[in-house]
């Protein structure tokens, strides 16, 4: 009953338009994130941080950008991971060639070269489309793949493209304990989930969409495909582009071209479908969900097996990850399209009803 | 020049197994619209049958007949095979009929990992052999054309040749039978071949049988050459862009498609590769397709596609 | 009718169009006067698609012009069609299916919002300004198409007469000077039909908007059109006043077989 929107009329278009038009979800949301800056930091442990937030808090940021592409425009990319790679070594050769680069000027250049680049790889979707498209966007993962291994300026000259950076600063802030790490990326995230939803909810996330549920319609009506298409692989790539610098900088601290591989761009994909194509939200729960979850089936399984007497190797923990996985994937493609952020939606719908449901 | 040719030759050998590779692909994408991403976790899958089986039946016999093990194998993991078509069909892609393109060929990435781990469960997830008695030497031929002759591996020259049986038995199979008139059918039009009592899920579990069977030959082929492994799934990722070249609905495009991108790769990784650090075979396919795509974007003999509103 | 005919506003002349051999269309030309209702009618194949397709740009005609205010139009793209206020509706329903109907009928107003990437990330100024007035302007097309109750609903859970209506608002978010509706009545029963024919005539009485309408329902196309151009087989078999047509044998012969 406390989850009503009775009595909450709008009375301007400016009012109608907000993010949150319902007054309960804005101060959930506003909670989430007083809880996240606040409460978190109080509770969590290092293991925590570093095993658990800081990755969801990056990874979400990078589905975030797949999403934007996937679900919002309709372009099905495999190539997110190169694009997460592009970030972080355009972020590392601007912050060590430029002296006194700041550290957040130098993540946000390392997007907008990412964004660049994602502009060339994402020319093929003018021509070709789904399929043919996500092979080519392979291509992109490819090459990075080949050229940060192998043109030894990109990488400082060092041998097997491994990079490392220390001494990260913030206007003399030091950032340096798991908590402070945490905090500058949940800065990020909050911020460009922001721009994200006003995006979407704007011009421009109207053409994506236009473009993906029916381009030709679309064109007809005055979106210039070339347009749209590109500007949804510049903005996803920015995106994706920030998250690969933040999970180079802040997670990893330094990091070799293998970070960043194929096995990423399909991991970034997953966390969209599971999540919710086509849902900001979504990009939240989906890399929420994939992080957890190996960890969690790390520690479930073998305790499991010693219940029923059976010990479990890590070996076939490995193997039912990727069995579980696997079924979810088409488990949810088959059940909810949509996602976990559908199943949510369906939820907060019958809420508001309950408990009178007709 | 001698050099040239052989690295010519060795092209077209790595060539005619990608093709294998991309058939599968194709017979999928022909008759059921779906993009197989899965392809590279049956060849893994089937291989990984294959070698374990032979290795049990071998041991069940007494180390007598290495044949008759394989033989005993090769139906077995046949029937592997046929099983992961039947599961697929019934469980996955009788769920997902009607839905787009982009929807199906992500459930073929949940089944992709499936298959790896199941594969590895079952089967193990050690380095297995394949040995089917191929020949290993190396032989010497055109000695008298060109100075130092031209040096060809026996296993490659007798894999192409399996490749290439196997495309012709296809193709026969695909024009002559009435069952691949019927996959011909379904490919058109799902709900018309239905129509005219076209048992449809039957199709389909034909067709993932035909391509688990090519998988295991090609499984078998790489397997018996490198060793079954984990990395055998990579396969798939290298004969993606030989589908993209050659179009997604042409049988004749995978084998051209594979060939082209066999010696583009041997070619480039041995005169364009040392001039930037070596390693670009893998890309080099890639962008070739893309570069490609941008001018004909249905492939080499793909059908034009015609937007309709 | 007191809406006065204006001078010709899309001349097309000798357009011929083909698929591979397939030809769609052959040598036709008609012209379309500002402020009238023109109706294209013709058997099922004769290419009437196909023409309101070369119209708005889609498809490129091999031969003829195509003259938009005595000016000739060069190879042209569906956009800048739209740029030059020809919008349309679809046949088998175009709309974009995972949007809300405001949504959809917002995205009619692309053209006309002019403020940048960066503006509408950080929702300032400008942009948020834009988005209300433009929101202002759909819900006057809204209140028009008699749709309010269903503004926030995914357009894909609407029944197909609705989904009609909200093609129909798309099209005129645009503020057409030349609007092509592509049977809009198809499928329909009579209410929804007369409501349909009512919103046609608004439009064209209010807003002055030219008409090009493709329509099976002859008593409508008679009704509510000025003139009538019959296609067949791709090619013109009749142009004029709807009696004209109706009277014309060859016309008769078409739609009734040779044997009548």
């Amino acid at each position: 009953m406390l989850y009503r929107e009775n009595g909450q009329f709008k009375t301007t278009y400016a009012a109608d338009q907000q993010i949150f038009t319902i007054t309960q979800d804005k101060w959930f949301v506003i909670a989430v994130i007083a809880f996240a800056f606040i409460g978190v930091p109080m509770i969590a442990d290092e293991y925590m941080f570093r095993a658990i937030l800081i990755p969801f808090l990056i990874l979400a940021l990078a589905a975030l950008g797949v999403n934007l592409l996937v679900g919002y425009c309709g372009q099905i990319t495999l190539g997110a991971g190169a694009f997460m790679a592009v970030g972080a070594y355009a972020a590392y050769n601007f912050q060590i060639r430029i002296d006194g680069m700041p550290l957040i000027a130098a993540v946000l250049l390392g997007g907008l070269t990412s964004a660049g680049i994602g502009i060339i790889f994402g020319i093929p979707s003018l021509r070709v489309r789904g399929l043919y498209l996500a092979v080519a966007t392979l291509a992109a993962q490819f090459f990075c793949d080949w050229a940060f291994l192998r043109i030894q300026w990109f990488t400082n000259n060092s041998s097997s493209g491994s990079v490392s950076i220390s001494n990260l600063q913030v206007f003399g802030w030091t950032i340096d304990a798991p908590v402070e790490k945490y905090l500058f990326c949940l800065v990020f995230i909050v911020l460009f989930a922001l721009l994200a939803k006003n995006l979407t909810r704007a011009t421009m996330g109207r053409q994506w969409m236009a473009i993906r549920d029916m381009d030709v319609a679309a064109e007809v009506i005055g979106i210039r495909p070339m347009y749209a298409k590109l500007s949804a692989f510049a903005v996803s790539s920015f995106f994706v582009g920030v998250a690969g610098a933040l999970w180079g900088f802040v997670h990893l601290g330094s990091w070799e071209p293998a970070a960043f591989s194929v096995d990423r761009s399909f991991q970034l994909l997953f966390m969209v479908i599971i999540g919710g194509m086509g849902s900001i939200f979504g990009s939240f729960i989906g890399a929420a969900f994939i992080v957890i979850l190996p960890i969690f089936l790390n520690q479930f399984l073998p305790a499991l097996g010693s219940i029923v007497g059976v010990t479990i190797s890590t070996a076939a923990v490995s193997h039912a990850e990727l069995i579980i996985f696997g079924s979810l994937i088409v488990f949810f493609l088959i059940v909810e399209p949509h996602g976990l952020a559908r199943l949510w939606a369906i939820a907060k719908e019958k809420l508001r009803l309950w408990p009178f449901p007709h | 020049m001698g050099f040239f040719i052989e690295t010519l030759i060795g092209g077209l050998m790595a060539g005619m197994l990608y093709s294998l590779v991309a058939l599968g692909f194709v017979l999928i994408f022909k008759s059921s619209g779906v993009f197989n991403f899965a392809q590279g976790a049956m060849v893994l899958f089937a291989a990984l049958a294959m070698a374990r089986f032979s290795e049990w039946a071998n041991a069940a016999l007494g180390g007598d007949s290495l044949l008759l093990a394989n033989v005993i194998a090769f139906f077995g993991a046949g029937l592997a095979m046929l099983f992961v078509a039947w599961a697929v069909e019934r469980f996955v892609l009788r769920k997902l009929v009607n839905q787009e393109g982009a929807t199906l060929l992500m459930a073929t990435l949940g089944i992709t990992y499936i298959l790896e781990g199941v594969g590895q469960t079952l089967f193990g997830s050690e380095i297995y052999n394949i040995d089917v008695g191929m020949p290993k030497e190396p032989v010497m031929m055109f000695e008298s054309m060109f100075e130092g002759g031209i040096l060809i591996n026996k296993e490659d020259f007798i894999a192409a040749l399996i490749a290439a049986i196997l495309v012709g038995l296809l193709t026969l199979f695909f024009q002559k039978t009435p069952v691949g008139r019927a996959l011909r059918a379904v490919a058109d039009d799902h709900q018309a071949a239905q129509s005219i009592g076209i048992p449809l899920n039957r199709i389909w579990v034909i067709v993932w049988l035909v391509a688990g069977i090519v998988a295991l030959v090609a499984g078998i082929i790489w397997g018996s050459k490198l060793g079954v492994q984990f990395s055998l799934t990579t396969v798939a990722l290298r004969a993606l862009p030989v589908v993209i070249l050659g179009g997604l609905t042409s049988v004749p495009g995978a084998i051209v498609g594979g060939l082209i991108i066999g010696v583009g790769e041997k070619l480039s990784e041995v005169y364009i590769g040392p001039m930037v650090g070596g390693g670009i075979e893998i890309w080099f396919a890639y962008v070739l397709a893309l570069v490609f795509l941008l001018f004909r974007p249905q492939g080499l003999f793909g059908e034009k596609i015609i937007n309709r509103v | 009718m007191s809406r006065k005919i204006g001078d010709v506003i899309l001349d097309l002349q000798n357009i011929s169009l083909r698929f591979g051999g397939v030809k769609a269309l052959t040598d036709i030309s008609f012209d379309i006067r500002e402020h009238e209702v023109r109706a294209i009618i013709g058997p099922n194949g004769a290419g009437k698609s196909s023409m309101l397709n070369v119209i708005n740009g889609v498809y490129h005609p091999q031969d003829g012009k195509i003259m938009f205010r005595g000016v000739e139009r060069k190879k042209m793209e569906p956009h800048l069609a739209a740029k030059q206020g020809i919008s349309r509706t679809f046949q088998n329903i175009a709309l974009f299916k995972g949007m809300s109907v405001l949504d959809n009928i917002m995205t009619g107003r692309t053209l006309k919002i002019k403020s940048n990437l960066l503006l509408q990330a950080l929702w300032i100024g400008p942009a948020r300004n834009e988005e209300i007035a433009h929101r202002r302007k759909v819900e006057e097309i809204i209140d028009f198409l008699e749709i309010q109750h269903i503004r926030k609903t995914p357009v894909g859970r609407l029944p197909y007469g609705l989904q009609k209506r909200v093609d129909l608002g798309r099209a005129l978010a645009m503020e057409p000077q030349i609007l092509l509706l592509d049977e809009p009545m198809a499928g329909m029963n009579v209410e929804e039909k007369q409501d349909m024919c009512r919103f046609i005539l608004d439009v064209n009485d209010h807003f002055g908007t030219t008409i090009v309408l493709i329509e099976h329902d002859m008593g409508v196309v008679m009704d509510i059109s000025d003139r009538v151009v019959v296609l067949d087989y791709g090619k013109k078999i009749g142009d004029g006043l709807p009696d004209e047509v109706r009277a014309s044998p060859e016309v008769i012969k078409a739609y009734l077989g040779a044997g009548h």
